[in-house]
């Protein structure tokens, strides 16, 4: 490079919905590097483990190896021409012939804001169907249901500010340590300066749990009844709001439904509730934060209402530090719902089955047509896929074949369907590997538009990399088809703020409608000034500018008031039984996000947990037969799973826990949500992700593999996990059956050649050396060219027991002893990684413990670095001194 | 030193590498005996074990001298080199050689060994040599670059002598009766390896090979000849197939002799005043080859005349083959058998292979190829028979190994 100094752009982080301002700055390789935003609202320059390391997840080397470079027509390297012109006869040619409802799109919160709002108008407006959903249908629905039923539109009333200043926070079915750690962050922070307490209402003990006052471990989806025991004690013990009830209806219903429930069905003590009740009543300023835990449950609905209806009697809304806040998973997941992406909307909050509302979007649209019904929700959706109904489907940035309930069912849907489009950056997804088309897409830090995060602040993405290749942006592609389907000037778009535009005019006449989305005083906004746009909050208006909703209690039903609905508590749908005797619980780690096809380039990111795994408890395992280490066997109703086990009493006694990272290109036996049922909430549609049933028995592995490779491997075991590190690959592999020949099968795994037997060395051909020892099943394999190391096989008859981290160092380095599976005696092994930032492992940090004799996580970080960068890993830091001063008190 | 009056009469046959060492123990304890040492070679005491240096110009004789004139001058030991023993009288306790007879009180028979020739037709043909001396020695070294030479037997003394003359760049083969190489000290693995090294010297190698006759011309050796007929021409033929205890004077004697002559474990013979010591012996039943036992044999011996409590005790054995560039070690018993397990370390691309044998949890053998450096370790625990089940994970990569618990699975702690 030359001495020119780099330039630095401002954008936003890929992740999740915390929204967090990031810092770009170009490497001039094709790279970035990134630093958290000190200016942005949302996280105020700090990132998580995952938006500190977005810098792996882009490059030259990675596109060359990972990226779309053409559009694939069955298999086939296509011209844009060709692909787009191919998507749009298709899909004519299917309504057509078929009806409009033979089309669908399904989407992700992955998409900037334009261009789900170009999807949802060619869609909707132009093709003509309501059959639109998108994979926030699995993560936001149940909440987007619960507020416009209390509030009338879908509505987050406070912002993240109400963390500093609230007194109490309570996280239900958030474990927001590990999956919006910057909030976390900001809540310990709290803590600190004004002593905010914390409670944790969660089935399994988390990370989260780790600085909470109280851990409410409540039976799995009994949400529903612990906050109608609140409502029934926030009026026993007069703390309604009554001045804020002029602003309310149903608070009697309400109370007579939470009346009815039995708190017992929460499965905790009278004490533990009384000190809830204590705690929530007894502190004005009370945030309650929700996520998955509540939202992907057959009652989700009716638990984010039992939320809302405790804060709106109590008046506890739209105030500095009070109020319920809804915290998502995808970067826009929010925009998502502003443009209408979910089969029941219309865009800016407008709601499709109001005729008054199609009309006034038709209109301004100048749309041919307009479906009056909603369409399908996305289980429904791909249902309808399996079925025939819905015969061609494009899939945008999201990988349902491995993401949705009975995941096995829609992978074969997805397969079967007559034409399939999937646009992605990558070819190597489950749900990319079935298209008819594959359109490369730019990426993040490629393309150019703007997000809305959970406290409703809308932030540019900006590019600042060249499209990749041949790749366009969603927004391109789409209005490329809708020309090609012959409405033109529809679809006339030169530029992602062009269409920002339309937006902002289509919220001005949604505001009008007296819906909460509107933004349109940026209508007229310049694209310099769009190319500038700093973090701004929503409603942009005239009269407005972000600030809080519903403290004046003005809400949006027709009569201006909110509802407090009556709600009753119901168990989740599926039922534990002899032959599923186990409750299925899933969720998330702290390193990855979704299904990996981001974090799961990152070799900092894959150090923490690099397997997928099931948390049991001792007493659960031991009655199973299980070890540590051991893999199990999930079965439930609808499909399997082999997981390694991990013995914990973080969960409870008959509940189990498992990762849903995992997927058929990195642990193909780990696709959980095969085994989730699609039982989905009545009222938001969302499925119930947390509570499926299962039955859990010991794997019979003939042997257990432990691999590293400098290429990628490419494994056909009947179990196996790989894990990207910085010297190539690691592996974990168990089979039922043992291969006759190990140096054979060594050698297909690792690609290397047959040349078995090559004892001479003959040039650069991978020669083996092995040790064995046949009456103990043992069998280990290095090969190396020219003294250094191609790959490594360690095989036993139990789960194989070497220094993992270690070895995975070693390709590419010299050969010599690595058979003996561990560091030579004279050097120290640091450990699976703990801290991802730093990439200080668990060993590392012991041993400064004993060492130097540290006492808190403040004296590790300042002795190893080790959580003073995100933060994310101070609970398990935390965890692990507690443990070693627990057998220190043994010893 | 000048010798106390009245001294008991010691009298030492043979200056072998036993009798050597034995004679240093016992002068270091200042042992009262008036000594006088009879060896038939005209020299004193040398390592025997170092010709093969010497044969491959690696070492010259002066330097493998360990017992010199002035040694035997100043520990006051008489001696008689180039003198062989005739007869031993036990009765009248005397011994006799050219220069007379020679009274003993005490008597050490060391004669050692002598190299088995096989009879084959044309075995006493000039040019037809066996290699246990100085002497055999130099004919190796005189036949010079470029000439032709036979080894029969493919054990660690052929091998040494073939290799040795290879450095000399004489052209040697070696025939070897056997499926492989050093079958005594060696799995067909190992010598596979060793095989192609020496191949790669420019050695060959003929095994199951069956010699027929010895051609000549001119009373002078010109070939070996197989049962298949092929012929092996050579200028000089050695033959290394074993020894024979040298013990023509003491079954003559009277004294009992089985395969050898037998000793207790204070190497007394079936006369009270009558010591054996070296190859010539046999003790419970076994016969030496190798200097280690030998070696205690004569400490103990030392001590037993010396008044002192001592036993001989059989230990399993240790071979190094010293040939440039062959680096093998073999201990123990390596035998394949029911309830043993061996665990296997192969490199074929860097010529190394390891087998170490294990039986109840104890390592009972070990065979090394291309990397010996942990030889010495993996004996030592065969002969401590510690129970090595912790250590078996990493043991076949020696001491520095030191066995902790693993992580067993990628999840972090």
């Amino acid at each position: 490079m030359d001495g020119t100094p780099l330039s630095t752009f401002k954008s936003t982080c890929a992740y999740c919905g915390v929204g967090c301002g990031v810092l770009l700055t170009p490497d001039g390789a094709g790279g970035v590097m990134v630093q958290g935003d000190p200016d942005h609202p949302a996280n105020l320059g700090k990132l998580c483990s995952k938006g500190s390391n977005l810098g792996d997840t882009v490059g030259e080397a990675l596109n060359a190896s990972y990226r779309l470079r053409t559009p694939m027509v069955h298999g086939e390297e296509s011209g844009w021409d060709e692909a787009l012109q191919l998507v749009a006869d298709q899909f004519r040619h299917t309504a057509e012939t078929h009806g409009p409802d033979a089309c669908a799109f399904y989407v992700s919160g992955q998409l900037l804001t334009e261009d789900y709002y170009v999807a949802n108008k060619l869609i909707k407006g132009f093709i003509g169907t309501a059959n639109i959903d998108t994979n926030s249908r699995l993560c936001m629905a149940s909440t987007v249901a619960g507020h416009k039923r209390a509030f009338g539109t879908d509505t987050v009333p406070g912002t993240y500010e109400d963390l500093d200043e609230a007194d109490l926070v309570v996280l239900v079915g958030s474990n927001l340590a590990w999956c919006h750690p910057v909030l976390y962050q900001r809540v310990l922070r709290a803590r600190a300066e004004r002593g905010t307490k914390i409670i944790v209402v969660d089935p399994r003990r988390t990370a989260s749990c780790d600085a909470a006052d109280l851990h409410l471990a409540l039976e799995p989806g009994s949400d529903v009844a612990l906050f109608n025991h609140l409502l029934a004690q926030i009026e026993v013990r007069g703390a309604i709001d009554d001045s804020f009830q002029q602003h309310t209806t149903g608070l009697d219903d309400a109370l007579e439904a939470a009346r009815a429930d039995g708190s017992y069905v929460t499965g905790l003590s009278r004490e533990t509730l009384a000190q809830f009740a204590d705690m929530w009543i007894g502190t004005e300023r009370v945030v309650t934060i929700f996520s998955q835990g509540v939202n992907q449950s057959t009652s989700g609905a009716d638990k984010v209402n039992s939320i809302l209806n405790c804060h709106l009697a109590t008046g506890r809304i739209g105030k500095p530090g009070m109020g319920p806040l809804s915290v998502t998973g995808q970067p826009n997941a929010m925009g998502g719902r502003e443009v209408g992406g979910l089969a029941n909307m219309l865009a800016c909050h407008l709601d499709l089955e109001n005729a008054a509302h199609r009309q006034a979007v038709r209109g301004f649209w100048n749309a041919p047509q307009m479906p009056e019904a909603a369409g399908l929700k996305a289980v429904d959706m791909f249902r309808a896929v399996g079925d025939g109904r819905i015969k061609a489907l494009w899939i945008i940035h999201t990988n349902p074949a491995v993401s949705m309930p009975e995941a096995d069912a829609v992978r074969d849907a997805i397969a079967g369907c007559d034409f399939v489009v999937v646009s992605d950056v990558t070819g190597a997804t489950d749900t990319a590997r079935l298209a008819d088309v594959l359109l490369p897409a730019a990426g993040w830090a490629e393309k150019d538009g703007t997000v809305t995060n959970s406290d409703r602040i809308i932030s540019r993405q900006r590019s600042v990399l060249p499209h990749y290749a041949g790749s366009r942006a969603d927004w391109d592609m789409l209005a490329e088809v809708g020309r090609r389907m012959g409405w033109t000037e529809a679809f006339d778009y030169g530029s992602a703020a062009e269409i920002f535009r339309e937006h902002a005019a289509l919220s001005g006449i949604a505001g009008a409608l007296g819906r909460d989305f509107d933004i349109s005083a940026l209508a007229d906004v310049s694209d310099a000034a769009y190319d500038a746009l700093p973090p701004t909050r929503w409603p942009v208006t005239e009269a407005r500018q972000g600030g809080r909703f519903f403290a004046d209690g003005a809400f949006f039903h027709a009569d201006g008031k909110a509802r407090i609905l009556p709600v009753s508590w119901r168990p989740p749908s599926a039922k534990r039984s002899p032959r599923y005797p186990f409750r299925f619980n899933t969720g998330r780690v702290r390193d990855q996000w979704h299904t990996m096809t981001r974090t799961g380039l990152s070799a900092k990111l894959s150090a923490h947990l690099a397997e997928p795994f099931l948390d049991i408890h001792p007493g659960d395992a031991a009655t199973q037969g299980i070890a540590a280490a051991d893999l199990v066997e999930l079965r439930s109703p609808h499909g399997t799973a082999i997981l390694r086990a991990r013995i914990t009493a973080d969960v409870t006694p008959g509940q189990v826990f498992a990762p849903m990272h995992w997927t058929g290109e990195t642990a193909p036996s780990a696709r959980i949500d095969a085994l989730v049922a699609g039982a989905v909430d009545p009222v938001s549609g969302q499925p119930e992700s947390k509570a499926a049933v299962v039955a859990v028995t010991p794997f019979k592995a003939a042997w257990y593999g432990f691999a590293v490779s400098a290429k990628a491997p490419r494994p056909t075991s009947d179990y196996w996990a790989l894990a990207k590190t910085a010297a190539g690959y690691r592996v974990e592999l168990a089979g039922r059956t043992t291969p006759a020949d190990w140096e054979a099968a060594a050698r297909t795994l690792f690609g290397l050649g047959n040349n078995v037997g090559d004892n001479l060395g003959g040039g650069d051909q991978a020669h083996v050396t092995s040790v064995t020892d046949p009456a103990r099943g043992l069998t280990r394999l290095a090969f190396q060219s020219g003294g250094r190391l191609l790959a490594a096989l360690f095989v036993a008859p139990e789960p194989v027991a070497v220094m993992r981290d270690y070895l995975a160092t070693r390709p590419g380095q010299a050969a010599g002893g690595v058979l003996l599976g561990r560091t030579p005696a004279d050097m120290p092994d640091p450990g699976p990684v703990l801290c991802s930032c730093f990439e200080v492992g668990v060993n590392t940090i012991a041993r400064a413990v004993e060492d130097q004799g540290l006492t808190s996580v403040d004296a590790v970080g300042r002795a190893l670095r080790a959580g003073t960068n995100c933060g994310s890993c101070r609970p398990e830091i935390g965890a692990l001194l507690a443990s070693l001063r627990a057998r220190e008190a043994a010893e | 030193m000048a010798r106390p009056p009245m001294a008991e009469k010691l009298v030492v046959i043979g200056a072998g590498m036993a009798a050597g060492r034995m004679l240093e123990h016992l002068t270091d304890a200042g042992a009262p005996y008036d000594i006088t040492l009879i060896n038939a070679e005209p020299r004193g005491t040398y390592n025997r074990l170092m010709l093969s240096p010497v044969l491959a110009g690696e070492k010259t004789y002066d330097q493998i001298v360990t017992h010199d004139d002035d040694w035997y001058a100043t520990h006051g030991i008489a001696t008689r080199f180039g003198e062989p023993v005739t007869e031993i009288d036990l009765a009248e306790r005397t011994v006799v050689s050219a220069s007379g007879s020679l009274p003993y009180d005490k008597l050490v028979i060391a004669t050692g060994s002598t190299p088995f020739i096989i009879p084959l037709p044309g075995h006493d043909l000039e040019g037809v040599i066996a290699y246990r001396d100085v002497e055999d020695t130099d004919r190796m070294i005189g036949l010079g670059a470029g000439a032709r030479a036979v080894v029969i037997g493919g054990g660690l003394l052929g091998l040494e002598a073939a290799a040795g003359m290879a450095a000399r760049g004489i052209h040697v083969t070696v025939i070897h009766i056997m499926g492989h190489l050093m079958e005594r000290q060696l799995d067909p693995e190992a010598a596979g390896l060793l095989q192609a090294s020496l191949e790669a010297k420019g050695i060959d190698v003929i095994c199951e090979a069956q010699s027929e006759a010895i051609l000549g011309e001119d009373g002078h050796v010109r070939a070996l000849k197989l049962k298949d007929e092929r012929e092996i021409p050579c200028d000089l033929l050695v033959m290394a197939v074993g020894i024979r205890p040298a013990v023509g004077l003491a079954q003559a004697a009277g004294l009992t002799v089985e395969r050898a002559i037998v000793v207790d474990d204070q190497m007394r013979t079936s006369d009270p005043a009558v010591y054996a010591l070296g190859e010539c012996t046999e003790h419970r039943g076994t016969l030496f080859g190798l200097v280690a036992p030998l070696y205690h044999q004569a400490a103990v011996l030392a001590a037993t005349l010396c008044d002192r409590e001592a036993a001989f005790v059989q230990q399993s054995l240790s071979t190094k083959l010293k040939v440039t560039g062959c680096d093998l070690f073999s201990a123990g018993d390596f035998a394949e058998g029911e309830g043993r397990e061996n665990v296997l370390y192969r490199d074929p691309a860097a010529g190394i292979y390891k087998r170490l044998i294990i039986e109840n949890g104890a390592l009972i053998g070990a065979v090394m190829y291309g990397d010996t450096a942990d030889g010495a370790w993996f004996f030592d625990l065969i002969q401590s028979g510690a129970d090595i089940s912790a250590l078996r994970d990493g043991l076949i990569f020696g001491p520095s190994f030191e066995p902790s618990p693993l992580p067993k699975c990628s999840l972090a702690a």
